[in-house]
């Protein structure tokens, strides 16, 4: 199927790649059908609403810079996603990338949740204070060093 | 109370503070609005993001070195 997206313009997709998000997003709760595009710039992915090519947003694995990451969210929220089993949940961080592109952040407190059989998907908010809604990647990335 | 299982108490007064302490089932949210807040203006952020995206490959790299012994 066809769509336009905001990084690449018009895109031919697969409809699998269509992903349901029946609340919307915090804030965003009018664009309810997004398309998971991998971005060509690994290790990223765009989140692409279908109705608006200009909402369309930056996601990343947050477990690449912070292994000890769970989302934490409440049991009401995966339920809305209707998972079978738990390998079908896949977590990603909305990322921000100001124009100092060394400050990138994730955010970790509004995790983005799809349950990747039955394309559903919403963003929780995490119950754990650990975490925030700006966690600078390379930041988080130097520390794990130690 | 509100409901049969959401209990709401007061647990501190300081001054002109009251901190309020809530007790309700794991299934029920219950977020300060300020959290919400605070997503909805970084998913605001999050869209005005500069189009072209960083390398990170360098970054994950090194770390695949460290990694190793």
């Amino acid at each position: 199927m066809k769509i336009v997206t905001k990084a690449y313009g018009p895109l031919d997709i697969d409809e699998r790649q269509v992903i349901q998000f029946p609340y919307g997003l915090i804030g965003f709760e009018q664009f309810k059908v997004f398309a998971l595009l991998d971005a060509s710039q690994q290790p990223f992915y765009w989140l692409q609403s279908l109705d608006v090519p200009d909402i369309a947003f930056v996601l990343i694995n947050p477990l690449l810079f912070r292994p000890d990451y769970t989302p934490d969210v409440a049991e009401e929220d995966l339920e809305d996603l209707q998972l079978d089993q738990p390998d079908d949940l896949l977590v990603f961080s909305i990322v921000t990338i100001p124009e100092n592109q060394n400050r990138m952040t994730a955010n970790l407190q509004g995790p983005v949740l799809i349950n990747r059989k039955k394309k559903i998907g919403r963003q929780s908010i995490s119950l754990n204070p650990n975490w925030r809604v700006k966690h600078v990647i390379l930041e988080e990335l130097a520390a794990l060093k130690d | 109370m509100i409901g049969d299982s959401i209990e709401i108490s007061v647990v501190d007064i300081k001054g002109d503070q009251v901190k309020l302490g809530i007790r309700a089932p794991k299934k029920v949210k219950v977020y300060r609005k300020e959290v919400y807040e605070n997503i909805q203006r970084e998913n605001r952020a999050a869209l005005q993001s500069t189009g072209t995206l960083p390398s990170l490959e360098p970054f994950l790299e090194q770390q695949k070195k460290k990694e190793k012994p």
